[in-house]
């Protein structure tokens, strides 16, 4: 079965890294829904968000294959480890003309987005949320029309247990 | 304090120190610094290639005879570009080599300077890992990095691009010991628990068979996959990759298992209750239709790379570690336990009886017609001329596959074919990397005519090192094994399978300075082998065989391997 799995990659911060990753999915026909990457407090390791889909074989494969890189320090399959907050940022650019212009703040506020950039005919809108929340605000915005848009990508992180 | 050495200094001591004794080579601008050392060095010695394809191929065949790494030392740009098949054939057969690549001035890179590739970009696929230098002071540390990555766990091909500015710039040299690296641990030893699983799927089997694979060659466990098959009295069947893995004329071998394998080993295969695969990979080849590869198995599967396991076909019992210690692991068991052979051999009575029956009503076999040259009765003949004693490389088609079924292969390292990527071209330059490493033993490269041309420029190179290789072509004037497909499965329509123009490969020896032999008869075939095996030269033997003879037993591409098309 066909499921959505979020993994975790600390690589090697090496020129190189990123490009290997990317292109064994490629080579390999993985599929990469999206993808996150930024150094870690260790400057020498950067840490990869990592989104793909695919049927259990499929998933224990990418796993397996990303450890077989020499330069890949650690992959978790964050989905199969129970417990994670999962966020997303998006950067929505809407027409707020006239007579819209109330309702996108109404929209905002509902959804505690923070209007960034404001222009006469424009908002531009930051939300961040799991991805359902971002989906949702893109498909309400979308009728008052949305001009651009730019996605982060997932980052992912383990809850920790709520009793000692 | 130490001395400050060049870079193109500390990439010869490097090479010392890994204990390299042979690099195969094509010098160019961006690697002038280091031919400059290495004319200082005669510790060292270089093998002008022709071509750096040829290199590559030969620096793998140094591996696979030797178990040692193979290198090679190109310039940049269309020297590195050349590589490139070289390096993914050892790359699909887990080949330990070192490719050194010349590549321009850091500050030009990025500039479409004049001979510029990016080579660690194109590699990044076809290698197990590469390198780019770009500070000297990381020099020293990279090579031992990169040797150190060819060589263990699963092994590999890795390429160390080296910039000209690096090769000149001056550091202290600092030589690494041991290497640790925080993202590469290989797992050797194996899983306990996971071993005592895979004996318990033994003492219940009836049908069991061993698979071995190139793995078993590449850790050395020739000697526990012969202990576990002695003691326990199973049929052992090989991969292309396996072959000498087991002794092909043990009673227990089944020979090759496949697409072009035995009737037997496929038949066994399919029938088996359990399976323990070493070393193997379930590549296309071997399992046919994968849905209907071994239904009834249980799968053992022993290798050193996770990745190769359940990739294929699902397992029962995974065992990741190297091959010689997982058996060595699963013998200990079955001495602890202490099952007589006997009981063993009670066990699986029966299905020694219908391996039998199916070895019987389907021997390896081929039919001779009286007029034409067998290629099968050629590699026979040579076997026994041999007594199985050389390293035998191979080309890529029915020459490969006509020595696979019939050159018996006791030894591991005896046989180097390129497997996973069916290079073409590979198995003289191989062979040239053989004999090199290899002085005195017998060398031989079977080959067709059309592969044959593909590295055929190698000939000055065995001729600049006298190297008594002998090349035995079996010329049926066809791209053999692609005719044999458009015989089968396309009406026999031979689209571009036919040279119009095929050199006299007589004249070609001769004009090398080699020797030129030929027969187009098949009583004339044991004299033409017997004096080129006589001849302390490099030989080439032209033997004019049946034109449309095929490869048989034969498992249609993308079809259960019980459906085989028999002689």
């Amino acid at each position: 079965m066909e499921r959505k799995h979020t993994l975790s990659v600390l690589v090697e911060n090496t020129p190189g890294a990123l490009a290997r990753i990317v292109g064994l999915f490629s080579g390999r026909g993985f599929n990469i829904d999206s993808l996150c990457v930024a150094e870690t407090l260790d400057p020498t390791l950067s840490h990869l968000t990592l989104v793909t889909h695919g049927d259990d074989m499929i998933i224990e494969q990418i796993i397996k294959q990303l450890r077989r890189l020499i330069d890949v320090y650690k992959v978790v399959d964050v989905t199969e480890e129970g417990e994670f907050v999962e966020r997303e940022m998006a950067l929505i650019k809407v027409r707020a003309e006239k007579e819209t212009r109330a309702e996108v703040l109404r929209m905002c506020d509902i959804f505690r987005c923070k209007v960034v950039d404001v222009s006469p005919r424009t908002y531009t809108v930051e939300v961040t949320g799991p991805e359902s929340k971002i989906e949702a605000v893109i498909e309400l915005l979308k009728p008052l029309g949305i001009k651009e848009l730019v996605r982060t990508g997932l980052i992912a992180m383990k809850r920790e247990k709520k009793s000692a | 304090m130490a001395t400050k050495m060049t870079g193109a200094q500390i990439i010869v001591e490097a090479l010392k120190r890994e204990g390299v004794d042979i690099v195969f080579g094509y010098p160019g601008g961006a690697v002038i610094d280091i031919y400059d050392e290495l004319y200082r060095t005669p510790e060292i010695k270089h093998v002008l290639v022709r071509h750096e394809q040829g290199a590559t191929h030969a620096a793998d065949g140094l591996a696979r005879s030797t178990g040692k790494v193979g290198v090679c030392l190109v310039t940049s740009g269309p020297g590195a570009t050349n590589t490139v098949t070289g390096i993914a054939t050892a790359y699909m057969d887990s080949i330990p080599i070192v490719v050194l690549t010349g590549q321009v001035p850091t500050k030009l890179i990025g500039n479409d300077a004049f001979q510029e590739v990016d080579i660690t970009g194109i590699t990044r696929p076809c290698t197990k890992h590469n390198f780019l230098v770009k500070r000297v002071e990381d020099l020293a540390w990279t090579l031992k990095a990169a040797f150190h990555i060819a060589r263990t766990g699963r092994p590999g091909p890795v390429l160390v691009d080296l910039p000209k500015d690096i090769q000149q710039a001056k550091t202290e040299f600092q030589w690494p010991e041991e290497i640790k690296l925080r993202s590469y641990n290989p797992v050797y030893e194996p899983h306990k628990r996971q071993v005592e699983k895979a004996y318990r799927l033994l003492e219940a089997s009836t049908r069991p068979v061993i698979l071995v694979g190139g793995g078993v060659i590449a850790s050395g466990a020739h000697e526990e996959v012969r202990e576990l098959a002695e003691l326990l009295h199973i049929p052992v069947t090989m991969t292309l990759m396996g072959l000498g893995g087991f002794p092909g004329t043990h009673e227990y071998s089944l020979g090759m298992l496949g697409m072009h394998g035995t009737y037997y080993a496929n038949m066994a295969v399919a029938n088996s209750d359990l399976i323990i695969a070493v070393g193997a990979r379930f590549d296309d080849r071997v399992t046919g239709k994968v849905d209907a590869f071994a239904p009834m198995a249980k799968i053992v599967h022993i290798d050193i790379d996770p990745t190769s396991i359940q990739k294929n076909v699902r397992v029962d019992v995974p065992i990741v570690g190297d091959c010689k210690r997982a058996l060595a692991k699963l013998l200990e068991i079955i001495k602890e336990v202490g099952r007589p052979s006997k009981l063993w051999k009670e066990q699986f009575k029966e299905w020694w009886e219908q391996i039998d029956i199916w070895k019987r009503r389907y021997p390896l076999t081929y039919k001779q017609d009286g007029e034409h040259i067998k290629p099968q009765f050629v590699i026979e003949k040579l076997y026994e001329l041999t007594k199985g004693d050389a390293i035998v490389c191979t080309e890529v088609g029915q020459n490969q596959m006509w020595t696979a079924q019939f050159y018996k292969f006791d030894k591991p390292r005896t046989l180097l074919s390129s497997g996973g990527l069916g290079t073409m071209g590979y198995g003289f330059p191989a062979a040239i990397g053989a004999q090199m490493a290899n002085p005195d033993k017998l060398v031989i490269d079977i080959a067709g005519d059309g592969s044959i041309q593909m590295n055929i420029q190698e000939m000055a190179t065995a001729m600049d090192q006298r190297l008594p290789i002998k090349v035995i072509i079996l010329n049926n004037g066809y791209l053999g094994m692609v005719r044999q497909w458009q015989e089968l499965f396309y009406d026999r329509r031979y689209s571009a399978v036919q040279f119009s123009t095929i050199p006299d490969f007589v004249k070609l020896a001769e004009a090398y300075g080699a020797v030129g032999l030929r027969a187009t008869k098949p009583d004339e075939v044991e004299g033409v082998l017997k004096k080129a095996l006589e001849t302390n030269n490099l030989v080439l033997v032209d033997i004019h065989i049946a034109p449309e003879e095929g490869v048989f037993p034969m498992v249609p591409a993308g079809r259960a391997t019980t459906e085989m098309i028999l002689v």
